[in-house]
């Protein structure tokens, strides 16, 4: 008789198991009746390489950064469509150059109107 | 180890393939055989020490090629170079920072006593005044066989720690503390000058 295909799964996932949880609880016996545990204000604190630290570690990004972000990733887009444009340039018919220029005309838009809305100063 | 079995009966054991050890001797063996350090250099001796570490010297022969970046996974932190005052409250910081047990290297004059520098004003004396060095190499800066040495030196210590009883490691006390007070920066020197419960300097004779 096989043994059923799905038998080698469950041992994999008992070994698995095993393999980090064995070591785990040794370690915490060994605490147990060993190593008496010595936590302290230094031990515990966040390691900055010996310098003290400032703050949360959990700081988050102004939201205005988003539209850097944007504003990257047209121009990101923009080239991975135009150097193939440029490529395939003079074999292109003119219908296919009329549709890459309205979509840079498009993106040139978005620009103009992200400089008319001033995001291009770097404000803090 | 020796108390409980007779050396003899164990080498005969040992020769017919029976290997008869304890708990405290298989704990300090791997403890002795994988010492982790912390990778962190100060000043010329770090270069020793990163010769030592290197293909010609090779630590990892004593189990010590692992210099871990985090002080949470070393065991050992060897003082390499010259510690300024401006540097020794992060140097006591990171030994704070360390899981027990941990153990510390001065490698060189400078981390020892100050060395070249002893009579400056911006160096600090020796890191043994804020805490407790296992293992002094003089030298300026010591060869990477001096360190070997000291890292043997270092192995042995650990192999005669005890488990348990009266004299059991001090580590495993629950009075020894683990971490020691960082000093502050004062208007001349660091505050405290030194730790008095861990610098015990020699006292001199004189006849």
């Amino acid at each position: 008789m096989t043994p059923n295909p799905y038998l080698f799964i469950v041992i994999f996932i008992g070994v698995a198991l095993a393999f980090p949880l064995i070591p785990l609880a040794l370690a915490w016996l060994w605490r147990r009746f060993f190593q008496p545990p010595k936590p302290g204000p230094d031990k515990t604190s966040i390691y900055e390489c010996g310098v003290e630290s400032i703050g949360e570690a959990q700081i988050q990004f102004h939201s205005q950064y988003y539209l850097y972000a944007i504003i990257f990733l047209i121009f990101d887009v923009e080239a991975v469509f135009l150097v193939p444009f440029a490529v395939a340039f003079t074999g292109l018919p003119v219908g296919a150059f009329i549709a890459i220029l309205i979509f840079l005309l498009l993106l040139v838009e978005g620009l103009v109107w992200a400089w008319g809305k001033g995001c291009l100063q770097w404000e803090r | 180890m020796s108390e409980q079995i007779d050396e003899r009966l164990r080498s005969e054991l040992q020769h017919q393939g029976v290997w008869v050890t304890s708990m405290q001797e298989l704990y300090n063996w791997g403890r002795k055989n994988s010492i982790w350090p912390l990778q962190f250099g100060l000043a010329c001796c770090a270069i020793e020490m990163i010769a030592t570490a290197a293909s010609r010297y090779d630590i990892a022969r004593f189990g010590g090629e692992v210099f871990r970046p985090s002080p949470r996974q070393a065991d050992l932190m060897i003082v390499a170079g010259t510690v300024t005052k401006k540097m020794a409250p992060q140097i006591v910081r990171l030994y704070n920072q360390m899981a027990d047990p941990k153990y510390v290297i001065a490698m060189g004059a400078c981390a020892i006593s100050g060395g070249p520098f002893k009579q400056g004003y911006n160096v600090l004396k020796g890191i043994d005044r804020y805490i407790p060095v296992d293992v002094y190499i003089p030298g300026c800066p010591p060869r990477p066989e001096a360190l070997l040495h000291a890292f043997m030196e270092l192995q042995r210590k650990i192999d005669e720690q005890k488990l348990t009883g009266t004299n059991k490691a001090q580590f495993l006390k629950p009075e020894q503390p683990s971490e020691f007070p960082v000093p502050k920066f004062g208007k001349h020197d660091l505050e405290p000058p030194a730790n008095p419960d861990v610098f015990h300097p020699p006292e001199i004779e004189r006849a």
